[in-house]
């Protein structure tokens, strides 16, 4: 049953092949089983979640009608607010905190009755492409336990390729979904900035940050997409329109007509040669499909990363200011002769890991008078142009697509110490990130070199994603034809028996 | 007034000076810039649902958004917004087409995000200016100030200092933090620097925020009460050498809670500085406390160590472009300005400029001008509120405003005394009641049975009564000693309850004694 | 090439309150020397003619109504706080002044 996609079990749970509660036990077992070998999980809701799971038994019993995914059960990135249950970002600074309110995603995912088994572990604060600045340790790649299964969203991204859950949340602020969805094989979206609420999204880059869908399928993910998406009034900054028909499209995945971009900039040159290689045979399927391959030109798109480097830890060093010791979260040095100011600084010393202090830093220099001109300034410049590269390129295609990132998964440790080259990770997920549109990574194969998992990135123009699903959908059933069976199958094994 | 009074203070090096302010001001000339905070009266928050009522008991009314909660995220109160756009209309600003919020980073324990939500080059309003008139010796003078702009903030929480002796900042133990106050809406005015006030520069200051203070009163989005913090006023002043074009160094001075004291602080930091300045010291850039029981500024955070606030847009907030349309509907609703609201009611009262200034001064003009409204004789409503009523607010140490009664009460009481139904005396008794939460004046009089005994038998009654009762005064009025007959009248009112009307009985008590007309 | 010295490092260390020890400032300063030389590119395309983004979408005026909604208990409110006193946040002694 954990094998299934979510829409399988939804239809199984639907029509009494299985309840909730056995559902929601079975992967339970799952992660007990292979939690050791994998960490996904940083803490795991067993009451809370079988209660709800009886709960939704309980209503279908009564047949009252129920939302398409209910009874469900989903992995939550540790960034969400879930009222009463430990939220820790992945630091130390929150360690033992326990929110008095649900982000509305949550709110959202309880509304449509899908079960939260846990929370999942991250790079802290979001920070990171591999999972490895985790103050709680790194998670393991279900694919090969030596790797790193991405980052930030490491934790859901294994947990998915795992079978411990069928769908899980996570957040992208310059490929944290994706990146991580494309070296576990799994498929991750960012909806358009402002499509998913960030009320209880701990903020990293405000204006970057993004919650989104993660699951093993296309349709699974747009399932979930529906469910958590639409405007919210505590949010600011969130699209006041209705949810674009991304179920519908997964359901359709007709590419015949359509054009597709290939970003020069993006095209793979200088990438892994198995990435590339799967990418290039992704494009002749959807050739196939009837899609017109097109190649656009983004020339401010090799600018992407270096703006991104500046915006995100301005933001982050304003947005992390609140971790002070004062009102929540961990206190250190408190004692004889302490002051409130010796206490903040040795709390956010202790509290906050390199990769976090070392953003902190950067962008308060980056802030800085004398130097916001130089450097956030001309960022947030560099945005216009990226944006404006987008909006050219989409008047010649409808998608855009790239390679999701440079390489597979990489050993864990690997560039630990090499900030820089972790950094190039995200080249070429952030442009999305910096325009606010949207992007999907899904699974196009593995590579030959060393039979881990290549992301086929998918971008959309803002407030039309139905059209990654819509592409996404047709690729995957075409790699799913050519494959004869899910590229998950073919994962090794993990944990006791299966 | 103290112009030339002598303030004793220490100089940099600790020796005494004693400088006189036209000491100061034959050699120096002041420059004023005052930054004046308003605390808007809007139900909720500035950027989050939390009621702002005052005086609620600790940590009540907040929420994750403005605790500053990982993952809160503002939502800007569109009362706010229109209460600030009002504000600057009706200070003559430009309301600007397109104004961003952005966040002032720097750490302290009673800012729950240690940033503050605010506007930094991309205000609501600018370019605006108010006129204030001063008495002078050489009769009234007339300035304009000028204001920079107009901005929107958040407050922030209240800290109450724990184990220190004053319960200051100052060697206290521990402090405990409130944060009620956190997140409402504050709006910041800021002048231009005023050159050009010469020697008035203290009653110039005093006169501005009294001003603004009116004007914002009128507009009805605050209490704009010093004491109680929803006004707050800094005072940053300079001196240059007369004739000079080069500026001094400014300080800026905060704690000034009432009119008095910025008239007081600033004279005293002219004086603080000119003593400097004479002695060959440098006057410090730095942010100064003003002291009460002084008049005296005391040094708080030296600016010259000025904190990066490292400004940058709020994005978490969108812009805001408010639309012609928005802008002109709210200007139709602009009321009379304060001053020419004035001069019109003095005007139409006939109230000589002394009782002007007591109304005032006492707080009671908006008071009395709604009992008129009313119906009630300007003359008769200002001498309650003035009279009567302030002497009970002044021994229940509240302001009038906070009492019981209302202009509609007076009102009718005053209509009540016209139609000859209550007598004054009768009048202060149901004042009296009202005051003492007895209900209204219908209810109070039933109660208390007040009721002005005009029947004339039973007053002649009560004199012949009274008469036989003091054969010898009745004797003294009779054969012309008018005076005694107070002894008799006493005894009429003290038998009817003091509900006789006096002029009455006195008349009447006449004619019986054969004095009368 | 910009960089920043140790001291510059810590000057910043100290408007981001995080306490660091001298080796934490001198590698950090290392690492900026490489980090900012690849950040700077920004600015070879970052002419006066283009206009920041500070937002993706072109929202504005978005509002709430002036209604108040429920606050939090007070036991909510402190239930993450390190220590506390009747219902209020207990902080060590604060050094600096009010702003």
């Amino acid at each position: 049953m954990i094998h299934k996609s979510a829409a399988e079990m939804a239809t199984a749970l639907a029509s009494g092949e299985i309840n909730s509660v056995q559902l929601v036990q079975a992967h339970f077992d799952r992660i007990a089983s292979v939690e050791k070998q994998v960490h996904a999980f940083l803490h795991l809701d067993t009451e809370g979640a079988l209660a709800q799971a009886a709960r939704i038994d309980a209503k279908r019993a009564k047949g009252e009608k129920l939302s398409p995914l209910a009874g469900v059960p989903l992995a939550l990135k540790d960034v969400m607010t879930q009222k009463g249950i430990p939220t820790t970002c992945g630091s130390k600074i929150l360690e033992g905190w326990r929110p008095p309110y649900d982000s509305t995603v949550v709110a959202n995912l309880k509304k449509n009755d899908i079960v939260i088994l846990g929370k999942t572990n991250m790079d802290e604060f979001a920070m990171g492409s591999s999972t490895e600045n985790s103050a709680y340790g790194p998670t393991h790649n279900p694919w090969d336990l030596t790797r790193i299964p991405g980052g930030s969203g490491g934790g859901s991204a294994a947990a998915l390729a795992a079978f411990e859950a069928p769908l899980a949340i996570g957040t992208d602020t310059g490929g944290s979904i994706r990146q991580p969805a494309a070296v576990t094989g799994t498929v991750g979206v960012k909806p358009t900035y402002g499509g998913v609420s960030r009320y209880g999204l701990v903020a990293f880059s405000s204006s970057l940050d993004q919650a989104g869908p993660c699951a093993r399928t296309v349709l699974d993910a747009a399932l979930l997409h529906e469910a958590i998406a639409g405007h919210d009034p505590r949010d600011a900054t969130s699209i006041n329109a209705p949810v674009p028909p991304v179920v519908q499209a997964a359901k359709s995945g007709d590419v015949k007509g359509m054009k597709i971009g290939v970003v020069r900039q993006l095209n793979g040159d200088g990438y892994q040669a198995g990435v590339r290689s799967r990418f290039e045979e992704s494009l002749e399927l959807l050739a196939k499909a009837g899609a017109q391959i097109v190649e656009v030109s983004c020339p401010n798109f090799e600018y992407a990363l270096a703006a991104y480097y500046l915006i995100a830890p301005s933001e982050c060093s304003s947005n992390l200011a609140r971790f002070d010791a004062m009102r929540y979260g961990i206190r250190v040095g408190d004692g004889d002769g302490a002051s409130a100011e010796s206490v903040m600084n040795l709390t956010r010393a202790v509290g906050f890991g390199r990769e976090v202090k070392r953003r902190i830093i950067l962008g308060t220099y980056a802030l800085s008078s004398g130097y916001y001109d130089a450097y956030y300034g001309s960022a947030q410049k560099v945005r216009t142009l990226i944006t404006q590269d987008f909006i050219n390129a989409f008047t010649k295609a409808d998608v855009l697509v790239s390679p999701t990132c440079p390489t597979t998964a990489f050993k864990i440790g690997e560039k630990a110490n090499d900030p820089l080259a972790m950094y190039l990770n995200d080249i070429a997920t952030i442009p999305v990130n910096m325009a606010g549109i949207g992007g999907m990574s899904l699974p196009c194969g593995l590579a030959p070199e060393d039979g881990l998992p290549v992301g086929f990135q998918i971008m959309a123009p803002a407030m039309q994603d139905q059209r990654m699903y819509c592409v996404g959908a047709s690729l995957e059933g075409a790699l799913l034809s050519k494959w004869g069976a899910p590229l998950l199958s073919k994962a090794p094994a993990l944990g006791g028996a299966k | 007034m103290g112009r030339t009074a002598s303030f004793k203070s220490t100089c940099s090096r600790g020796c005494q000076v004693n400088l006189t302010y036209d000491d100061v001001i034959s050699k120096y000339e002041p420059v004023l810039g005052l930054e004046v905070h308003v605390e808007l009266n809007t139900h909720s928050k500035m950027f989050c649902g939390c009621t702002t009522v005052f005086g609620g008991e600790p940590n009540t009314q907040t929420c994750p958004v403005c605790l500053g909660m990982p993952g809160a995220l503002p939502v800007v109160n569109e009362k706010a917004i229109e209460s600030t756009i009002l504000i600057g209309v009706a200070l003559n600003c430009s309301i600007a087409p397109f104004s961003r919020f952005a966040r002032k980073n720097y750490f302290y324990p009673d800012m729950p995000k240690n940033f503050q939500i605010s506007q930094y080059d991309e205000p609501i309003c600018v370019n605006g200016y108010v006129d204030v008139e001063i008495e002078t010796e050489e009769g009234p003078k007339q300035f304009r100030i000028e204001i920079e702009r107009v901005h929107m903030e958040e407050d922030t929480g209240k800290s109450l200092h724990v184990g220190g002796a004053t319960g200051r900042i100052h060697g206290a133990d521990y402090s405990l933090l409130d944060y009620n106050r956190a997140g409402i809406p504050l709006v910041e005015i800021v002048t231009k620097i005023i050159p050009g006030t010469g020697k008035y520069a203290p009653e110039v200051a005093k006169a501005y925020v009294a001003e603004l203070r009116d004007i914002l009163r009128s507009l009805k989005v605050s209490d704009v009460k010093m004491e109680q913090g929803s006004l707050r006023c800094d005072a940053n002043i300079s001196l240059r050498i007369i004739g000079s074009d080069i500026l001094g160094t400014r300080s800026e001075t905060k704690n000034v809670n009432s009119l008095r004291s910025v008239e007081r602080a600033v004279r005293g930091e002219m004086i603080r500085h000119a003593e400097l300045l004479n002695n060959g010291a440098r006057v410090v850039q730095e942010t100064r406390h003003f002291q009460e029981d002084t008049g005296l500024t005391r040094s708080g955070r030296s600016k010259e160590q000025a904190e990066d606030y490292r400004y940058f847009p709020e994005p978490d907030l969108v812009p805001v472009a408010p639309d012609a349309a928005w802008i002109e509907k709210l200007r139709t609703t602009l009321p009379e300005r304060p001053s020419i609201h004035r001069k019109r009611l003095q005007e139409q009262w006939a109230v000589p400029d002394k009782e002007m200034a007591a109304m005032i001064n006492a707080d009671v003009l908006d008071i009395v001008e709604a009992t008129v409204v009313l119906g009630a004789d300007p003359t008769k409503a200002r001498s309650w509120w003035l009279g009567e009523i302030s002497r009970v607010a002044n021994e229940r140490e509240v302001a009038i405003v906070d009492l019981e009664i209302t202009p509609s009460d007076v009102a009718e009481i005053v209509a009540l005394v016209k139609a000859g139904d209550l007598t004054d005396k009768l009048a202060r008794q149901v004042i009296e009641g009202i005051l003492n939460g007895e209900g209204k004046p219908a209810e109070v009089i039933a109660k208390r049975g007040i009721k002005v005994v005009s029947d004339n038998s039973a007053l002649m009654a009560a004199i012949e009564k009274a008469c036989a009762a003091q054969p010898e005064t009745a004797e003294k009025v009779r054969s012309g000693h008018l005076p005694a007959a107070g002894a008799l009248i006493g005894a009429v009112m003290k038998a009817t309850g003091g509900q006789a009307d006096a002029a009455k009985v006195r008349e009447l008590l006449l004619v019986f004694l054969e004095q009368g007309r | 090439m910009s960089s920043l010295s140790r001291d510059d490092v810590a000057n910043l260390a100290r408007l981001a309150r995080i306490e660091m020890s001298d080796e934490e400032l001198v590698n950090l300063s290392t690492e900026f020397t490489v980090i900012l030389e690849a950040v700077a590119r920004v600015q070879e395309v970052a002419g006066a003619d283009v206009e920041p983004t500070s937002h993706p979408l072109p929202l504005r005026n978005v509002f709430r109504p002036d209604v108040v909604t429920p606050s939090l208990t007070p036991e909510e409110a402190l239930s993450g706080a390190p220590a506390s006193e009747d219902n209020r946040f207990r902080v060590p002694q604060i050094l600096g002044e009010e702003a």
